[in-house]
C-alpha cells in the first residue's frame, strides 16, 4: 500500500506560492487518511460479523436439529450399562427362611392366532384340538372364520405343546412371550402361598398378580421393580412344613376327620414357621372357588382353616380367665375355688364332661389340669366382663390377626352383641365368642414368651419386635407351669414328648348349627402348646374339623385322644429340625456306633 | 511462520477427525458388544432361573421323601429323631499315645499314618 504523504512537498510549495495556508492541505490529507482507515475498519467488521453471524447460525441449528431428532425419535435404553435381573423377572421369588424357593418364575410362551393369516383354517383347528385336549376343532374352526382378526388359544404353553405348534406350521398361529408362577413345592404351604394369575395381557407381555395369600397380600411388594431382585423371605421353614404336613394329613385320616389345621410359631418373635391348612390344593392349578349348593365355605379347599376358620375354641381359653385372675391378684397357682358342679346362672346350668364333679372345691392349678367348666366360671366371675374384654383384647381375641395374608383381614372374631354375665362365664371356658386358631397361637406365645405381645408374622425377621406386656413374668411362667400338668397328670397326656416338656391344653366345642344350637356328634378338637415348658420357643397348635378315634369300645371326640396325639407327632418330629436338643440323657449306648475302629 | 501453523493446524483437524472417526467406529463396536453380551446375560440369567426352579422341583420334599423310602435298603435314611442328638462328651476319642503312637519326628508321622491307616 503506497501511503500518501501528509504533506506532500509539491503541493505545498505550490500552495506557498498562491499564499495559501500549507496547514490545510495536511488537513485534508490528514482526513481522507481517517476516512479510508475507517472505511477498512467496518468492512473488516463487516465480515467479522458476518462469520459470527454464520457460527451461531450453524450451532444453533445444530442444536435445534438434534433436540429435533431427539424429541421425534423412539426413546431406547441406554446400551452402554449392563442388565440387572430386573429386567429379566417382573415379579420377585418367595423362598423360606433357609432361601429354598417356594414361588418364582419361568419364561413360557402364550398361544394367538391372527384367523385372518390362516391357511388352512379347518385343518389347523384339528391339529390343535389334537394337541390341546380341550380345544374342540369344530368350534375353532368357526370362531377363526367369523371374520375376527385375533384371538387367544392358551395362555401358557410347555415347551413340548409349543413344537407341536410349530410344527403345525401355520403363518396365522403366533407366540407371545409370557412370564409364568410356578409353584416348584406343589400343595406344599398352599395356602401361605395363594396363588396368582394373568392381570392386563397384551402380545408381548401379561402382568402376573397374587390372587391369594401371601402373593396377594404382599403384591405391590412382590411386584415393585426396584426390589425384583431380591427375594421375599418368608418365616416359613419348609422342612419343618413338609413334615406338618405329612403328620397332619396322616393324623386326619388317621382321626376321620374332614379338616384339620395346624400353626408352629415362635413365641419370640411371632414368626409363624409352619402353617398348614388341609385339604390342601395345588397353587400352580388352582381350583374355582366353587361351592356346592348347600356347602360351607370350610368344605372348599382353598379356605384356610388356620385363619379363617373362625370357631368356638373350647377349653383352650380356659388358661386366660386363670392369668388373668392371677394377673389381677385374685388367686394364686394354690388358691382353692369353688368348683361344685352343675353350677346354676339364671336359667343357664353350667355342666363339667360327662357330667362330672370334681368339687366341691379345686385348686387353680388342678382346674386347670381336669379342666373344669364351673371353677373357670366362677374365676371368670370374679373378674368381670368389662375386664375380661380389656384382656382377651390385649391379647388381640377382638381384631382380625395382622398376619400378611389377604384372608386375613376378613378373618374377625366373632363377638356377641351384648357381654353379660352369661357371656362372661361361657366366653371363660371358649363358648360364647368365636376366633380363629392363629388368634389362639398367637395368645398362647404371648404366654410363652413372658407375658409380653408378639404380633404374628410370615415375613422372616432378624429380631423380637417390642410388645406391650399384658401380664407379669411370673404369672406367666405359672400359666405355663400349670400348661405343663395339663400334659404330666391332665387330659393332655398323650402330648407328652420326652425330652421337650411339651405344656399345653386341649380344647374340644361342639361345632353350630347353621340352624342354631349345637350338633352332638360334631365337634372341633383343638390342642394349643407351647414347648420347652422351662424355657418356651415354640407354640403348637393343632385343630381337627370332625374328628373320630374308634380304635376303641366306642368313638372318642375329645381333644385328648384326637388332636393331642398328632400334636404331640408333630413336635417330635419338628422339634429336633428346629434345632432343639432334648433335655434328657443321650439316648442308650449303641455298641457299634461307641467303639472306633 | 504462518504458513507452518496453518499447515500444522490442518494435520492437525485431519487428524482429530480421523481419531473421531476411528472413535466412533470403536464405541459403535462396543456398544454391539455390549448389547450382544447383555442378551448373553439375560439368556444365562433365564437359564440360571429355570434351573432353580428344576433344582426346587427336584429336591421337593415329597419327591425327596419318595426317594428315601424307595431306597431305603441301600441309604436307610429315617426322619430325624430327638434321640439322635449327641453328646460330645460321649464320644470315645482314644487316647492320644494309641491314636498317634510315640512320636519322635514330624516326618515319620507323616509316613506312618499313611502307610498303614487312616486315622480319620
Amino acid at each position: 500500500m503506497i501511503r500518501t504523504p501528509l504533506r506532500p512537498l509539491a503541493r505545498i510549495l505550490r500552495a506557498r506560492a498562491i499564499g495559501e495556508n500549507p496547514d490545510i492541505i495536511e488537513r485534508e490529507n490528514l482526513r481522507l487518511r481517517h476516512e479510508q482507515m475507517r472505511d477498512a475498519a467496518r468492512a473488516r467488521a463487516e465480515v467479522r460479523l458476518l462469520i459470527l453471524g454464520v457460527a451461531f447460525f450453524v450451532a444453533f441449528s445444530t442444536i435445534g436439529a438434534r433436540m429435533g431428532t431427539l424429541a421425534a425419535t423412539e426413546p431406547s435404553e441406554p446400551r452402554a450399562s449392563a442388565s440387572g435381573a430386573e429386567i429379566l423377572a417382573q415379579r420377585a421369588d418367595i423362598t423360606d427362611r433357609n432361601g429354598r424357593i417356594l414361588a418364582t418364575n419361568m419364561l413360557t410362551h402364550a398361544l394367538y392366532a391372527h384367523p385372518k393369516d390362516l391357511v388352512d383354517p379347518a385343518r389347523v383347528a384339528r391339529d390343535l384340538a389334537g394337541i390341546f385336549p380341550e380345544m374342540n376343532a369344530e368350534d375353532l374352526t368357526r370362531r377363526f372364520t367369523d371374520g375376527r382378526s385375533f384371538m387367544w388359544l392358551r395362555k401358557v404353553l410347555s415347551p413340548e405343546q409349543m413344537q407341536a405348534v410349530h410344527d403345525i406350521g401355520d403363518p396365522g398361529l403366533l407366540f407371545g412371550p409370557r412370564e409364568m408362577r410356578i409353584y416348584p413345592n406343589g400343595q406344599l404351604a398352599a395356602h401361605v402361598l395363594g396363588g396368582a394369575s394373568f392381570g392386563a395381557e397384551g402380545v408381548h407381555s401379561a402382568e402376573v398378580i397374587g390372587t391369594a395369600g401371601v402373593e396377594r397380600a404382599m403384591d405391590a411388594r412382590l411386584r415393585d421393580p426396584g426390589q425384583a431382585g431380591t427375594p421375599l423371605e418368608l418365616s416359613i421353614d419348609l422342612t419343618v412344613q413338609a413334615t406338618v404336613e405329612e403328620v397332619l394329613a396322616a393324623g386326619m385320616s388317621m382321626m376321620n376327620a374332614k379338616g384339620a389345621a395346624a400353626i408352629i410359631m415362635d413365641v419370640r418373635t411371632g414368626e409363624i414357621v409352619s402353617m398348614a391348612s388341609l385339604p390342601a390344593f395345588d397353587p400352580n392349578n388352582r381350583p374355582n372357588p366353587v361351592l356346592p349348593k348347600d356347602g360351607e365355605p370350610g368344605d372348599s379347599p382353598l379356605f384356610n382353616r388356620a385363619v379363617q376358620g373362625v370357631y368356638e375354641l373350647g377349653s383352650t381359653f380356659k388358661i386366660f380367665a386363670v392369668a388373668q385372675a392371677m394377673e389381677l391378684g385374685l388367686v394364686t397357682p394354690d388358691s382353692m375355688v369353688d368348683a361344685n358342679a352343675p353350677m346354676q346362672w339364671g336359667k343357664f346350668r353350667i355342666k363339667e364332661f360327662q357330667g362330672k364333679n370334681y368339687g366341691p372345691l379345686l385348686s387353680v392349678t388342678d382346674v386347670i389340669v381336669k379342666s373344669s367348666n364351673v371353677g373357670t366360671a366362677k374365676m371368670a366371675l370374679r373378674i368381670g366382663g368389662l375386664r375380661q374384654q380389656a384382656f382377651l383384647k390385649s391379647l388381640g381375641m377382638f381384631e382380625a390377626t395382622p398376619v400378611e395374608l389377604i384372608e386375613a383381614p376378613g378373618a374377625k372374631p366373632l363377638l356377641p352383641p351384648k357381654w353379660s354375665d352369661i357371656v362372661t362365664i361361657t366366653t371363660s371356658y371358649g363358648h360364647g365368642m368365636s376366633a380363629s386358631p392363629l388368634h389362639l397361637v398367637t395368645a398362647y406365645a404371648t404366654i410363652a414368651n413372658g407375658g409380653i405381645t408378639v404380633k404374628p408374622t410370615l415375613l422372616k425377621q432378624t429380631a423380637p419386635r417390642p410388645g406391650t406386656r399384658v401380664m407379669r413374668e411370673e404369672v406367666a411362667d405359672a400359666a405355663v407351669s400349670m400348661l405343663r400338668q395339663v400334659v404330666t397328670r391332665g387330659t393332655a397326656s398323650l402330648a407328652e414328648v420326652p425330652g421337650y416338656e411339651v405344656a399345653g391344653k386341649t380344647g374340644t366345642a361342639d361345632k353350630p348349627k347353621r340352624t342354631g344350637g349345637y350338633y352332638k356328634d360334631k365337634v372341633i378338637n383343638t390342642f394349643a402348646s407351647v414347648f420347652p415348658a422351662s424355657d418356651p420357643r415354640y407354640a403348637v397348635l393343632v385343630t381337627l374339623d370332625e374328628p373320630v378315634e374308634t380304635s376303641g369300645t366306642e368313638p372318642r371326640r375329645t381333644a385328648g385322644w384326637t388332636a393331642v396325639p398328632v400334636a404331640a407327632e408333630i413336635t417330635r418330629r419338628i422339634a429336633p429340625l428346629l434345632g432343639l436338643r432334648p433335655v434328657v440323657e443321650a439316648a442308650p449306648f449303641d455298641g457299634l456306633t461307641a467303639v472306633h475302629n | 511462520m504462518r504458513p507452518v501453523i496453518y499447515v500444522l493446524s490442518f494435520l492437525a483437524v485431519l487428524g482429530l477427525g480421523f481419531w473421531a472417526y476411528r472413535a466412533h467406529y470403536d464405541t459403535r463396536e462396543a456398544l454391539r458388544d455390549v448389547s450382544a453380551l447383555n442378551t448373553e446375560i439375560a439368556g444365562l440369567r433365564e437359564a440360571l432361573a429355570l434351573q432353580r426352579a428344576e433344582w426346587a422341583y427336584l429336591n421337593r420334599p415329597d419327591r425327596l421323601r419318595e426317594l428315601a423310602s424307595l431306597n431305603f435298603d441301600r441309604l436307610g435314611l429315617l426322619p430325624l429323631e430327638p434321640t439322635q442328638f449327641g453328646d460330645a462328651a460321649n464320644l470315645s476319642y482314644p487316647p492320644a499315645e494309641e491314636m498317634f503312637g510315640r512320636i519322635d519326628n514330624s516326618v515319620m508321622v507323616i509316613g506312618e499314618q499313611t502307610a498303614e491307616e487312616d486315622p480319620l
